[in-house]
């Protein structure tokens, strides 16, 4: 700040909150209807303060689903974003750093070839090979299965470009210590790359656990069976039909334990993901 | 650029890249050659006739004015959503530059939208809108408008844009306030001790030299609106009323999953493709033109 | 003596062993989720427990168009289930799928299974039968469209609580409700389904050429007919003055009319159990409305639902299990049971009959309307149901153009000259496809 004016001090605060608010929000209303009885979010308007279904909703939803629609437990659903939250995430981060590495220091025929086959990936997000995916996917055998949800996402060529852009920072002083001293390649990989990486996988690990954990289309097309949704899929699938005949207060409820796992990650590793999230995309 | 020092081995490059290498070809490459296969013929959805139809199923898209149609309401969609996230991230990272106190607070209340799926964003933004039982529905009643999204379109349009926006705010914000605070002070001050007054110093000197952030910001943005907003629309207006929020990515996935039509759907995705393709070439040449600054 | 018994008793292991039962599996793949699933699950228990050579196992596959795009994936991988229940505008489909499916006929036939195609109700078993009386598909659950009343909302309006039976009756009364303030007048659940091709069956005019596409792919639609343009011009007025309020193209109408918001209502049959747990409005269920100076109106509704069809490239054996299944389904008991707990209409006239002697229409009039609306007369070639390829988006190019007219933004004849127009794109598509 350069100099000193109280006034858009002041009004810098103000939209700041009133931003937060508006964000908030939505947030907000959902809580509260998390914790009405049906009947009273049904009552136009919906009070605006938090009721006291909080336990029997949650219990409710995690247990056995709705009533009405889905009956699948939300724990269930909890329990399948998690696996492939985590799954895509560890999965991501071990290909590609290994991919990278190989990649930036070897010399080997092939090399470019490798790389912008991977680059060409960045050009095929899974809406536009939505059908033929799925094909192959069903081919194999892997529909409603937890390999089928995460293997086909974990190739895609962020992660190998954020660790190859690391990894050319890296002094080659220290891959010639290594050399000195006789180590070979892994042995550097393990002992001196890997620690060294340490910030940017914590960042790739926030990123691609809320990409995993937030997948929509994937899921949809091939999960059917309730007990493989994941809490994404679910919600969607709670809505039974009219915005009435719905039991909002338990789709609010499945609706923050949607968001509940993956804005913790988030606001627990800020520092990382930021970091790692600007650095990215540079 | 090249490492100075490399090793050799003769098979370990090619054991480290395996992994990466055999799922991007069974999963990448496979399906989008199938992909490509599929959109030149004409099939019934059990595959049990095929004919090879050459360029028809295309001629068929371009002849359909509801494909026609889907451009632009594609266009549309991401204009309102990129230009709205931009904006109104700008006007919070401007004014979080600016506070030195809660700054942290500020920031961590704002960036956890960034986790909230794109489905979810507009099932709650839904819900505050619903016809019959919306909160916000109403107030809008009590002002005296007539809210129903499922019967107006344009009324369609601006609930998933809304959610949209919602959920992008955080990522545009976080990027804006990278970009500020890389802005170096002396500039700011000089414009300062020359009589500039904030306003002048924003748009003479930090807008300008936040550009490159801001046209980062565009192309993901509307890659961002028109792939990663499928759950949006998928959860809310599936599309409709009568097509007004059918946006390109989303009827390749109707026309492939509930209309069984694989040639069309197919035929939708390669010209996605190719527009893919653009966008990432066209977002990758600037990035590399930053990165010599 | 010891070696007669010893061999006695390995025999009696053998025989008794459950690895000796080797039972054949039948796999169902179904779209019936929350309440219904349980009875879907119900069914298949009480069939496996019925006897010991097969076991039908129900998995709950998602939506129709979901569950459907993962039978056709499995059919190609090589391994589809035997019974697939698929939703009624996906018949043509399935029926051009030659090489896809077995017709029920034929399972029926193959494994010497007495059917009789005559034990059916015409109206829910001709929407499943080719030209020639073969069954297709066995009608699994079907409603069809009912026309609802919200008793306590009449009486407030200082109306008797009786039904309108022609439109010109039924505009009159919502003139008469919305000026006594009533906000919502009449919504309806499935407007094509209800206005289009419930429609045209009660008033024996035609959807499509070639007896509605069951014929011949070689299909048009008829939807543009004077009679049709009147009535969707009818219900753009109704939206404009605020008697009708539009709700969407699914069952979102219900939840309007199960709250008391809507004061009349137009939707499945299969409503009233959302309705009754609702447990908010005093109702009552009557025929559609229809216009009295069309002749030959009232003539028969038509179904809605699905039926299920078995899928080729099975065993003979497995066949035999899934006829068996087919049979213990058509059995009256069976339908009853289905029929009274599911709000569905029973699919053979011996299962109606036992409802009715049990005296359970007494107890619940809506569950008889349903009935005696769909066989109301004897089927003509406009209402025995309808056939077109690909209705999945036949039907929704319907629905957008009349949204296009409940907006406000084109005349009825435009909309539905286009809906023609777009429609029979799509059939010539179909019929490229299916040759």
């Amino acid at each position: 700040m350069v100099e000193n004016r109280p006034g858009l001090t002041a009004l810098s605060h103000a939209v700041l909150i009133l931003g937060v608010l508006a964000v908030a929000f939505p947030l907000y209303v959902t809580f509260v209807a998390s914790t009405l009885r049906i009947e009273d979010i049904m009552s136009v308007p919906m009070p605006l303060l938090p009721g006291d279904q909080l336990v029997a909703n949650y219990s409710q939803v995690l247990a056995a689903g709705t009533t009405t629609g889905s009956k699948a437990p939300v724990s269930q659903m909890l329990f399948n974003s998690l696996v492939m939250a985590l799954g895509i995430a560890i999965g991501k981060i071990t290909i590609s750093i290994i991919a990278s590495f190989a990649i930036v220091y070897f010399r080997f025929p092939l090399r470019n070839f490798f790389f912008w086959m991977i680059f060409v990936t960045l050009m095929l997000p899974v809406e536009v090979r939505i059908i033929p995916t799925f094909k192959v996917v069903s081919d194999l055998g892997m529909l409603n299965s937890y390999v089928g949800l995460t293997l086909p996402l974990i190739a895609s060529a962020t992660a190998t470009f954020l660790f190859r852009q690391f990894f050319l920072t890296v002094p080659d002083e220290l891959a010639e210590a290594a050399r000195m001293d006789g180590a070979g390649p892994m042995r550097f990989f393990w002992d001196v790359l890997l620690p060294l990486s340490k910030t940017s996988i914590a960042a790739l690990f926030v990123i691609q656990f809320i990409y995993g954990w937030n997948q929509y289309l994937w899921p949809l097309l091939i999960t059917g069976e309730e007990s493989m949704y994941t809490v994404v899929i679910g919600i969607n699938r709670m809505i039974v039909g009219g915005d009435a005949a719905n039991e909002w207060n338990l789709v609010m409820a499945t609706a923050l334990l949607a968001m509940l796992p993956p804005a913790l990650v988030v606001i627990l590793m800020q520092r990382w993901f930021v970091k790692g999230l600007v650095e990215t995309e540079k | 650029m090249e490492k100075r020092v490399v090793f050799r081995s003769a098979w370990l490059p090619y054991a480290l890249l395996a992994p990466q290498i055999a799922v991007t070809i069974v999963f990448f490459f496979w399906p989008a050659v199938q992909g490509a296969w599929f959109s030149f013929q004409l099939q019934d959805p059990f595959g049990l006739h095929t004919q090879f139809v050459g360029l028809q199923n295309f001629e068929a898209l371009f002849a359909s004015e509801h494909y026609l149609a889907s451009f632009r309401t594609t266009a549309v969609f991401s204009v309102l959503v990129a230009f709205f996230g931009l904006a109104i991230s700008l006007v919070l990272a401007t004014m979080a530059d600016r506070v030195l106190r809660g700054a942290l607070a500020y920031k961590t209340l704002l960036i956890w939208p960034y986790a909230v799926a794109p489905a979810v964003a507009g099932v709650l933004w839904a819900f505050l809108f619903a016809p019959s039982i919306g909160v916000v529905t109403y107030v809008l009643k009590r002002l005296g408008i007539d809210w129903n999204w499922i019967i107006h379109g344009d009324q369609a349009m601006l609930l998933v844009v809304i959610a949209s926006v919602w959920k992008q705010i955080s990522y545009n914000f976080l990027f804006f306030l990278a970009g500020l605070q890389s802005i170096p002070r002396s500039l700011i001050e000089a414009a300062a001790i020359d009589g500039a007054g904030p306003g002048r110093r924003f748009w003479t000197i930090v807008f300008p030299l936040l550009s490159p952030t801001t046209f980062f910001l565009l192309v993901v943005n509307i890659v961002y609106a028109f792939f990663d907003t499928f759950g949006v629309i998928d959860a809310t207006t599936q599309g409709g009323p009568a097509q007004a929020t059918q946006i390109l990515v989303y009827k390749v996935y109707y026309d492939g999953v509930k209309a069984a039509d694989l040639g069309g759907s197919s035929a939708q995705s390669v010209i996605l493709m190719f527009i893919v393709i653009a966008l990432t070439a066209l977002q990758f040449r600037f990035v590399e033109r930053r990165v010599q600054y | 003596m010891i070696m007669k018994s010893f061999a006695a008793t390995i025999a009696a292991a053998v025989l008794f062993s459950p690895a000796a039962y080797a039972q054949t599996e039948v796999q169902w793949w179904h779209s019936m989720g929350g309440a219904l699933g349980d009875r879907v699950n119900e069914l298949a228990s009480k069939f496996n427990a019925s006897q010991k050579d097969y076991k039908v196992v129900a998995t709950y596959k998602g939506q129709y168009p979901v569950s459907m795009t993962a039978a056709i994936a499995a059919f190609r991988a090589g391994n589809a289930p035997h019974i697939l229940q698929v939703f009624e505008v996906g018949t043509a489909t399935m029926m051009a799928a030659k090489g896809a499916i077995v017709p029920v006929a034929k399972v029926m036939a193959d494994a010497k299974e007495p059917f009789n195609p005559k034990a059916y109700l015409p109206t829910v078993a001709g929407y499943y039968t080719d030209l020639e009386g073969n069954m297709l598909s066995f009608p699994f659950n079907s409603s069809t469209a009912l026309f609802y009343i919200n008793r306590g909302a009449f009486k407030k309006a200082g109306l008797e609580p009786k039904a309108p039976r022609t439109w010109k009756e039924f505009t009159a009364t919502a003139e008469k409700l919305k000026a006594s303030g009533q906000e919502c007048v009449y919504t309806t659940a499935w407007p094509s389904w209800v206005h289009i091709e419930n429609f045209s069956a009660w008033h024996n005019v035609p959807i499509g050429t070639k007896q509605n596409g069951m014929g011949g792919f070689d299909t048009q639609f008829t939807v543009n007919s004077p009679l049709h343009v009147r009535h969707l011009s009818m219900l753009g007025d109704m939206a404009k003055k605020g008697l009708f309020t539009y709700a969407g193209r699914t069952n979102q109408g219900d939840a309007k009319f199960s709250s008391g918001e809507c004061a009349m209502f137009t939707g499945s049959a299969s409503a009233q159990g959302g309705i009754k747990k609702a447990g908010k409005v005093d109702w009552s269920a009557h025929f559609l409305p229809y216009h009295d100076d069309v002749k030959g109106a009232p003539q028969n509704s038509i179904i809605g639902g699905a039926s299920l069809w078995v899928m080729s490239g099975r065993k003979a054996e497995e066949y035999k299990g899934v006829a068996k299944f087919l049979a213990f389904l058509s059995r009256p008991e069976v339908q009853m049971e289905w029929h009274t707990g599911t709000g569905y209409v029973p699919i053979t006239m011996a299962a109606y009959e036992l409802t009715r002697k049990s005296g359970y229409y007494d107890k619940e009039p809506g569950a008889e309307t349903t009935i005696k609306q769909l066989t109301n007369k004897t089927p003509t070639a406009n209402s025995k149901g309808l056939r077109f390829g690909n209705f999945v988006q036949g039907r929704e190019v319907i629905e957008e153009e009349m949204e296009a007219v409940f907006a406000g933004k084109k005349g009825a004849k435009t909309a539905l000259d286009d809906a023609v127009k777009r429609g029979n794109e799509i059939l010539r598509k179909f019929e490229a496809t299916a040759k």
